[in-house]
């Protein structure tokens, strides 16, 4: 459990994030973070509980409000609740699970939410993810856990040109440097 | 990049999200204690490494973590089944193997 008395800081926060029209970078707001496991009891308790659905296969994010519920395998998916106390939600959703069994693991302090926008978003992650990101095969609202070179991302399409990729702290500043590196360089379309 | 159909994930993914995980169908002697040395490190050190087809453990680690079993050529790469853990081998044998 993340101790309330260390100050929230970002890793970023001494990084120059690139920020036009081609492309940007920016941190998501904070947010409580779980990795939930469990059955299907257990995804439609959480459910309810947390207030978005959990997918029950690989596809687009569950998402009510500012809440959203990622697919990451099987049993497993990433609860994203932005501006939640993940102390709070994490006993809620406990309560609700009393009968069903689970694993609820407290993540806020772990990773951190960006958001790659702009025409050439989508040809700077290619640099590192080797999924296929076209429209057709990435639609709008799909989620699935990645790698982005050596580093261990969610990624989840906001938008035709936008992007959330969750990615550990540690890891954060390389994948900025990475991601503006390819986008200066990339062509748009 | 080689395309690996992940049966959790339900679709083909890029083989840099995955692991090989060593021959498949390898069981652990229930009772340890009651195995020669000589059958314990053929459980242990022995696998069969045959020039064809075989059976392999894949685990789709950066994706959905799943372990999973694929029926793999060794001579031409090609991924000829993949089948969730715990299902029996599907029936290919020799006649899957190309040069
Ligand atoms: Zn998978």
């Amino acid at each position: 459990m993340p101790d309330a008395a260390v100050a929230l800081r970002s890793p970023l926060e001494r990084l120059a994030l690139p920020a036009g029209d081609r492309f940007a970078l920016a941190e998501t707001p904070p947010a409580a973070r779980f990795v939930f496991r469990g059955g299907e009891a257990a995804r439609a308790a959480c459910s309810a509980a947390f207030g978005a659905e959990l997918p029950a296969r690989l596809g687009l994010g569950g998402e009510r409000e500012r809440r959203a519920a990622l697919w990451l395998g099987p049993d497993e998916w990433l609860l994203i609740a932005e501006g939640a106390d993940s102390a709070s939600l994490g006993a809620e959703i406990e309560a609700a699970l009393v009968s069903a069994p689970h694993s609820l693991v407290d993540v806020s302090h772990r990773q951190i939410g960006l958001l790659v926008s702009g025409p050439v978003a989508a040809r700077a992650l290619s640099a590192g993810c080797p999924l296929d990101l076209h429209l057709s095969a990435f639609p709008v609202g799909m989620a699935t856990r990645t790698i982005f070179d050596k580093a261990e991302i969610a990624l989840w399409r906001r938008g035709a040109t936008a992007f959330h990729v969750e990615v550990w702290r540690s890891f954060a500043p390389y994948l900025v440097a990475a991601l503006a590196e390819a986008a200066r360089g990339a062509p748009e379309g | 990049m080689l395309l690996i159909p992940c049966p959790y994930c339900g679709m083909e993914r890029p083989e840099l999200e995955f692991r090989n995980g060593g021959e498949a169908h390898i069981s652990r002697p229930l009772d340890p204690s009651a195995v020669s040395d000589a059958d314990w490190a053929e459980y242990l050190y022995f696998r069969s490494n045959p020039k064809g087809v075989m059976a392999e453990r894949w685990r789709h680690v950066s994706g959905c973590g799943r372990f999973f079993n694929v029926l793999r050529d060794t001579v031409s790469d090609k991924f000829l089944a993949v089948y969730r853990a715990g299902e029996p081998r599907p029936p290919i044998g020799a006649e899957g193997s190309s040069a």
